[in-house]
């Protein structure tokens, strides 16, 4: 079953009143991996997902989603998925447990099973005593682990999964990294998509980057850390000639430029050991040098380091 | 597709119907508006209206008329709310077909307004209505009273799937309890202004309460019930016609 694709994309691409939000992307995902599609707003994740969900028609390109078109054999497709949007599509005037039993009787289970269903989730999410309160009195966190809860309960191969943490406190978020990560060893296919870098990291067999409707990049997560760390250094130099040898030196390390503050950024661990080392490194008479600090990567950083025009001027 | 609307259709009214059980202001509407209506018009405007034979004998079918289409109407903001939230791409990934979503809202809408035409019926008997029928002629009037209740609540919901706020949604109500008073609901034809009599006697409103008078009250009104009948099967076909096509485009 693993060497199985469980979702293919070939030459993906739609638009939306004339604008090309998707412009022929192309993913594999292999049955029971996790796999995260990293972009930040705009980029086109939502709409891959409807499509994949066969929510929304693609309009170039071949889907296949648990061995099925998307087009063609649609309902083939939706009874081996779930699909939970970016708002939680629940009823409020239920109570949690009633919405569960209502989706599991509307994929086929008789009112026991339903029942019984309802139940297991409600307890694997910690949600037994919330499964008894209507859905409006509930915060943020619950409805969205609700919500999750909910994409399981036809048991489904593929889970489809629109920024599952977006707005979650965080410990919330940790609940539904478990939930995820509970998905993945059960063997179903999980395919979610993001705006956090340590999301993907963290739940992510491969990641792809979106960015203006195209994948800019894809990997492991290890394989695209090496090229964008969860930290970065940046150096300010102490001339402009200095700042010329220094992003030379560093050339394919180079994350982030300014030639006007005369700062290059490189991924770093932030570790003493590697920043001494590094320092040693480029400057090893320690002149070119001014000052140095250690900041958060951002998303920005990785679209900088993945699609940033003059990026191939530090390389060449 | 017939399997998956009949599979999925007795959960779908559950839903509704426990929804709108719950919703303080969609039970009003249901419930308490129609006997508000039926008091409304009885004592307030009855003494007022003279037409001849009494009131209340009068005006009973055509505030049962009234009930319905307010009762009806809610399906417009159900079906707008469901459209506006994220449900309704968890119920189409769960492959239910758009007309099970939309034929839960209008059983639902049905069931509420059976209930609703006896609550009625009861307070017009107690405010002093007494109808000259029988068993087979009152099954007739709420059979038709019940097809009027579906062509009215499918128009809703087409019109739901064309506003996108459930506020605007409400003014369905609005449209169609104008329809209705615009009709021999409440006064004779002849008493309106001559601009406005033709659309009165040419809309569905006073054929179906012709209808539902003779039926109640024992008079002949073969032609009015044909009329009435097929009003209201046009108006179904066409409504059902139309959602379905809306449905579509609204998730497209």
């Amino acid at each position: 079953m693993s060497d199985e694709l469980a979702i293919e994309v070939s030459e993906l691409a739609k638009s939306y009143r004339g604008v090309r939000v998707l412009r022929g992307i192309d993913l594999r995902v292999p049955s029971g991996s996790v796999f995260a599609l990293l972009g930040p707003n705009g980029a086109g994740k939502t709409t891959t997902v409807r499509i994949l969900a066969t929510l929304s028609r693609p309009e170039g390109g071949r889907v296949r989603v648990a061995g099925f078109d998307v087009v063609r054999d649609r309902r083939q497709v939706r009874r081996r998925i779930s699909l939970t949007g970016q708002f939680a599509a629940l009823d409020a005037g239920q109570t949690g447990e009633e919405n569960l039993r209502m989706i599991a009787r509307l994929t086929g289970q008789s009112r026991a099973a339903a029942r019984r269903r309802a139940g297991e989730l409600l307890e694997q999410f910690e949600l037994t005593e919330a499964g008894r309160r209507r859905v409006s009195t509930y915060s943020g966190g619950l409805r969205r682990r609700l919500d999750l809860a909910a994409s399981l309960v036809g048991r489904p191969s593929v889970i489809f999964l629109d920024e599952p943490t977006t707005g979650l406190d965080p410990q919330s978020r940790l609940i539904a990294w478990q939930a995820i990560a509970d998905l993945a060893a059960a063997g179903v296919t999980v395919f979610l998509t993001t705006q956090y870098l340590d999301e993907a990291d963290r739940l992510a067999d491969q990641i792809a980057v979106l960015d203006g409707g195209l994948v800019v990049a894809a990997g492991t997560a290890a394989e695209l850390k090496r090229r964008v760390a969860a930290q970065r250094l940046d150096l300010t130099c102490s001339t402009a000639g200095a700042y010329e040898q220094v992003s030379r030196a560093l050339n394919r390390r180079v994350v982030h430029l300014d030639p006007a503050a005369r700062t290059v950024g490189v991924a770093t661990d932030g570790s003493a050991a590697q920043v001494r080392a590094l320092l040693d490194d480029v400057d090893p008479y320690r002149d070119l040098i001014a000052s140095f600090a250690v900041r958060q990567a951002t998303l920005d950083d990785v679209f900088f380091a993945l699609t940033a025009p003059d990026k191939e001027a530090v390389h060449a | 597709m017939p399997d998956a609307l009949i599979m999925t259709l007795p959960t779908m009214t559950g839903r509704s119907l426990r929804l709108s059980l719950r919703s303080p202001d969609a039970l009003l509407t249901a419930l308490l508006l129609p006997v508000m209506l039926m008091v409304v018009f009885v004592y307030l405007f009855g003494g007022a209206v003279a037409i001849g034979t009494s009131y209340i004998q009068y005006v009973v079918p055509g505030v049962l008329l009234l009930c319905a289409v307010t009762g009806a109407s809610t399906t417009a903001v159900t079906v707008c709310q469901d459209m506006a939230d994220g449900i309704i791409d968890r119920f189409r990934s769960l492959d239910v077909p758009g007309t099970a979503v939309l034929a839960g809202h209008v059983t639902a809408s049905l069931l509420r307004n059976v209930v609703s035409t006896v609550l009625v019926v009861a307070v017009a008997i107690g405010l002093g209505f007494r109808p000259h029928s029988d068993p087979a002629r009152l099954a007739a009037a709420l059979g038709l009273l019940l097809l009027f209740v579906a062509a009215v609540s499918w128009l809703a919901a087409a019109f739901g799937l064309v506003v996108t706020a459930p506020e605007a949604a409400n003014g369905a109500m609005f449209f169609l309890m104008f329809v209705c008073y615009a009709s021999s609901a409440f006064v004779p034809v002849r008493t309106m202004p001559w601009w406005l009599r033709g659309f009165a006697r040419h809309q569905p409103a006073t054929p179906v309460t012709e209808a539902l008078r003779g039926l109640l009250l024992g008079q002949p009104s073969g032609g009015q019930l044909a009329a009435a009948l097929g009003w209201c099967a046009g108006l179904l076909a066409v409504s059902v016609l139309l959602s379905m096509v809306l449905f579509r485009r609204r998730t497209a």
